[in-house]
């Protein structure tokens, strides 16, 4: 049987990825965002997973105004980095795990959460800055990955209470899948941060940091938070943190396992307009 | 009855709704054209004459030719599509978000390197800073 050994949160910044295709990881300026992702780098290779469930949002790249899927699962064998009009990143395409993520999708619906399936699709950032955070500068990634798209730029964007029992869900699924593999899921996005009209600029520390004890001790609650709250407190494009509650949803403890060990946390202000936020949680 | 839209009262933002979606479709849709090579070089060579290919509202053609993105929000474009055209300037996001701000390039930096814009004040339209 498959299980989720573990999740991980991290926010998917552009700049980071400029950052390190540049080689500028040593600047005094980026210095502190890629120290707090040295453990991270060490502690996968310990882990070692099969397969990384990645949730992540399309920045207008793969999905244009044509189709707006609220969530979309990647069954497809494999991914290009996209081109988002800076040439394509400069990292290993994306290997998926078609078998599985054609198993979670059957589980899922059938759960009745509707998702859009994806056999062809270019990554961008939102799934290419946190694939080279965690895993470093390599020449393949380490394992499979499942793309798992969720719509955070045309609102009105899923709920928070949606995207923790869509976790349930994948979880569920998960469990029924006869190979012995070892899964992760990955929550991306966030932290506070607003990139348009005025109020662009705009970073909310103490209500990060309360997100954060909220995700790890009661994420429960935190589900219930109303989108005006993150849009209001976080800034209109905070709104992606709601994607971490699906990798959180996905944990044993929603449904009657134990609480997860908090293996590291880490918060930074700034990379380019937005709060650095990541934070690993293993399964007991 | 008209759909509950709680966030009309947050300074400094518009949320990219449905509503929004719909007005901002062709816009958008011609940010999106910008993603190859051979469209930004057209564009580049005649901006006037590649807007005049999509059907955008007089508004919107101008707000693009200006780079007014306060203004290109207001008519249904989305920072993600816009950002295209800010690609094929060579200006980076941290550029675009500053230019929307008021601010100069040099001082939206430095705000950000000090902990970005502070949410107090910065709650609800009308509110005291």
């Amino acid at each position: 049987m498959a299980h989720i050994t573990a999740s991980v949160y991290t926010s998917h910044v552009p700049a980071i990825g400029a950052a390190l295709d540049l080689g500028k990881t040593h600047e005094a300026y980026w210095d502190p965002v890629f120290k707090g992702y040295e453990f991270v780098k060490q502690w996968e290779k310990e882990q070692k997973p099969d397969v990384v469930v990645l949730v992540f949002n399309d920045h207008a790249t793969a999905f244009s105004l044509e189709m707006i899927p609220t969530f979309a699962i990647g069954t497809a064998a494999e991914y290009a980095p996209a081109d988002e009009g800076w040439g394509p990143r400069p990292v290993p395409k994306v290997i998926g795990h078609p078998k599985l993520a054609a198993h979670i999708a059957q589980s899922v619906i059938q759960d009745d959460f509707d998702l859009t399936i994806v056999n062809r699709m270019d990554v961008d950032h939102g799934l290419t800055v946190p694939l080279s955070l965690v895993f470093g500068q390599v020449d393949a990634w380490p394992c499979p990955i499942i793309p798992f798209a969720v719509n955070v730029v045309q609102y009105p964007v899923p709920s928070g209470r949606r995207c923790f029992m869509l976790g349930r869900a994948i979880r569920k699924a998960i469990e029924t899948y006869d190979e012995p593999l070892n899964v992760q899921i990955w929550g991306t996005g966030g932290m506070s941060h607003q990139l348009q009209g005025p109020r662009a600029g705009l970073i909310n520390r103490e209500w990060d940091n309360a997100f954060l004890d909220r995700l790890i001790n009661d994420p429960d609650s935190l589900s219930r938070l109303p989108h005006i709250d993150y849009v209001r407190e976080a800034g209109s494009e905070g709104i992606e943190l709601v994607m971490w509650l699906i990798a959180r949803g996905a944990m044993n403890d929603t449904d009657g396992g134990k609480k997860p060990t908090v293996r590291h946390r880490f918060y930074h202000v700034p990379a380019s307009n937005t709060a650095v936020g990541h934070l690993i949680l293993e399964n007991n | 009855m008209s759909l509950d839209k709680p966030y009309m009262d947050v300074p400094g933002t518009t949320i990219f709704d449905a509503d929004k979606s719909r007005e901002g479709y062709h816009l958008n849709q011609f940010c999106m054209s910008l993603m190859k090579a051979e469209n930004r070089a057209r564009f580049k060579a005649n901006e006037r004459a590649y807007l005049d290919e999509w059907p955008m509202t007089e508004e919107q053609k101008q707000a693009v030719l200006d780079r007014d993105l306060n203004r290109c929000i207001q008519l249904g474009g989305n920072i993600y599509f816009l950002a295209k055209i800010g690609a094929t300037d060579g200006r980076s996001f941290q550029q675009m978000a500053g230019s929307m701000t008021g601010m100069s390039e040099e001082a939206y930096r430095d705000m950000m390197v000090k902990g970005g814009r502070s949410i107090e004040g910065n709650r609800y339209t009308g509110e005291k800073k």
